[in-house]
């Protein structure tokens, strides 16, 4: 593991704590959602009305909602939703946007079309977007995940695009054609790990952004189901509460800030550290 | 445009959701469901939904909304005032914010006052709109008594109750651009400070601020004023939800209501009005370049 690049994400890390206090924060937010169950948690879907609106105490750790549900339970599983829903609509509209982007950095005559559709796509901001995607669709979580990807989606193309295009004029790559090689191959051997790093850090943006949407979609209703416990929708139940049980949306709404803080500052790092030009400047 | 409006169309039309079985309630036959459909135009082949839809576009009519049966265009302008004073005091308070906040820190790179700045950067991406709304709500509403906690003033029943009513909101809905303006800010500041000619203008004895002002931040203004129209995006979905929040009768209002009822005329007139709003200021933008960069000509 001596390579340069290795080396460099070392160093940059050790130069960069806050980065470091990002890993760990998410780090610990993954653990937090796989063991709920252990986490002395009780059922999150379980009423209890003589117990409603408990203030936070030892008994009901972040207190007890409307229903008489624990909201320290229903956050704790609310982390497994925002998580997965985050890490989901990277992973695809990072797969999807590099794909797309590949194929038209490279193959012109679909570059104009595709494009034209991009630029379509990316008029509409993409809260909006979601938002019309959801509000004509079954509300379901693959759903949400299907919504948010779809209006991730164009950014990341453009940035594919973009570095192929840069990249198709390297003396390398040109060699590359010139011998002869076969477009996948181009791709796979030339081309795409020079993208990986800037990628990488793209994903990281869209899991931030992809958990914040989640949670605007399920607070105005457009969301994840309520039977499902995510952080967005304990605060949308608790809209009209605010003002008797604030803790309700203080909860889950600073777990949410917190997490995306730390992807947040986790990107940042990543960003620095892969791109050392950058590093002193954003 | 043309692309826009066609993209909106498809995606509603190929979501699956049916407005009449909704519209119906839950006691309705299939029979009644169709009569539904078949007045609404719901039957008939893609194309000429999608003919019709742009021929009423073409002639200002973004169609009749299926629960109040009220046209689009007449919901929307009723509910307009609310949605455009907001994104506007928004958009100007965070302008008059940023920019500066972005300046200083790149003058002062490396000290507390550009970490300062950066920290608070990091964390107003991160705090989502109404999480950050119910804090300000919170603390100034309820614990200060300072500000109303909901509502909206028009702005003819006087200046300073509409003003109130909009301080909160405002800060809300701004702190995330003022977050994004700031680090563009920023970055592009401290690209034009290593450039030679700051350097001849501080060597020639220029005032600190008119260097600052008058040679770095004319130079570096199209990255800003790139991202400020790009930011709108964020202001259009954050307004949606800042008016939910502080139950401003807006066009966020309008478009919650219409997704909680699926009445999709006016869900297609919405994300079509905002959206053009979003490519008309970005083109704005595009002809500012002009004005700040005189090489660059249309």
């Amino acid at each position: 593991m001596a390579s340069p690049i290795w080396r460099n994400f070392k160093d940059a890390l050790r130069r960069h704590p806050t980065a470091i206090a990002g890993g760990v924060v998410l780090l610990a937010m993954v653990l937090v959602a796989l063991l709920a169950p252990w986490l002395g948690t009780v059922d999150p879907q379980a009423v209890a009305p003589v117990r409603r609106l408990k203030q936070p105490s030892a008994e009901f750790w972040f207190g007890s909602d409307m229903m008489g549900r624990d909201v320290y339970s229903r956050v704790l599983y609310g982390a497994r939703v925002s998580l997965s829903i985050g890490i989901a609509v990277a992973l695809f509209s990072t797969l999807a946007g590099l794909a797309i982007g590949l194929v038209t950095g490279f193959v012109r005559w679909l570059d104009a079309v595709v494009m034209r559709v991009m630029d379509g796509l990316m008029s509409i901001p993409p809260v909006l977007l979601a938002i019309a995607l959801m509000a004509l669709t079954r509300a379901s979580m693959e759903n949400v995940i299907l919504a948010i990807t779809l209006a991730e989606t164009p950014r990341v193309v453009r940035l594919v695009r973009g570095l192929v295009l840069t990249l198709r004029d390297e003396p390398y790559v040109v060699a590359a054609v010139a011998a002869g090689s076969s477009l996948p191959r181009i791709l796979l051997r030339h081309v795409l790990p020079n993208i990986v790093a800037p990628l990488l850090v793209q994903a990281t943006y869209v899991c931030a952004s992809a958990m914040i949407t989640e949670a605007i979609l399920s607070f105005i209703g457009a969301g994840t189901p309520p039977n499902i416990p995510s952080w967005g929708n304990i605060m949308a139940e608790a809209r009209s509460m605010f003002q008797i049980a604030g803790y309700l949306i203080l909860f889950p709404g600073v777990c949410l800030s917190l997490t995306v803080l730390a992807v947040n500052l986790l990107g940042d790092g990543l960003r620095d550290a892969l791109d050392p030009r950058l590093a002193r400047r954003m | 445009m043309a692309v826009v409006a066609f993209v909106v169309f498809l995606l509603l039309y190929l979501t699956p959701g049916d407005p009449a079985a909704i519209l119906a309630g839950d006691a309705a036959t299939s029979d009644d469901i169709r009569r539904i459909r078949e007045k609404l135009g719901l039957e008939e082949p893609f194309l000429v939904r999608f003919g019709s839809w742009v021929w009423g576009l073409l002639h200002g009519d973004l169609g009749v909304s299926i629960f109040t049966n009220l046209p689009v265009t007449h919901l929307i302008a009723q509910r307009i005032e609310p949605t455009l004073s907001l994104t506007f005091c928004t958009l100007v308070v965070a302008v008059l914010v940023a920019v500066p906040l972005g300046v200083v820190a790149a003058a002062r790179a490396g000290t507390w006052v550009d970490r300062a700045v950066m920290a608070f950067s990091v964390a107003g991406f991160s705090v989502p709109v109404f999480v950050l709304a119910y804090i300000l709500i919170l603390v100034f509403s309820i614990q200060l008594d300072w500000l109303p906690v909901q509502g909206y003033r028009p702005i003819r029943e006087g200046l300073w109750q509409w003003a109130r009513h909009l301080v909160l909101p405002s800060a809300a809905l701004g702190t995330v651009y003022i977050a994004l303006i700031a680090r563009m800010t920023r970055a592009s500041m401290l690209d034009v400070l290593a450039q030679d000619y700051v350097r001849t203008a501080q060597a020639k004895g220029l005032a600190p601020g008119a260097v600052l002002v008058g040679h770095a931040l004319k130079n570096a203004a199209v990255p800003i004023a790139t991202v400020i129209g790009i930011g709108i995006a964020l202001l259009i979905g954050g307004a949606i939800v800042t008016e939910t929040v502080f139950a401003l009768p807006g066009i966020g209002r309008l478009t919650v209501d219409a997704i909680l009822r699926r009445d999709y005329p006016i869900i297609q007139g919405v994300v079509l009005i905002f959206s053009a709003a979003y490519v008309l200021v970005n083109l704005a933008v595009d002809l500012s370049y002009m004005f700040f960069d005189p090489r660059i000509r249309y």
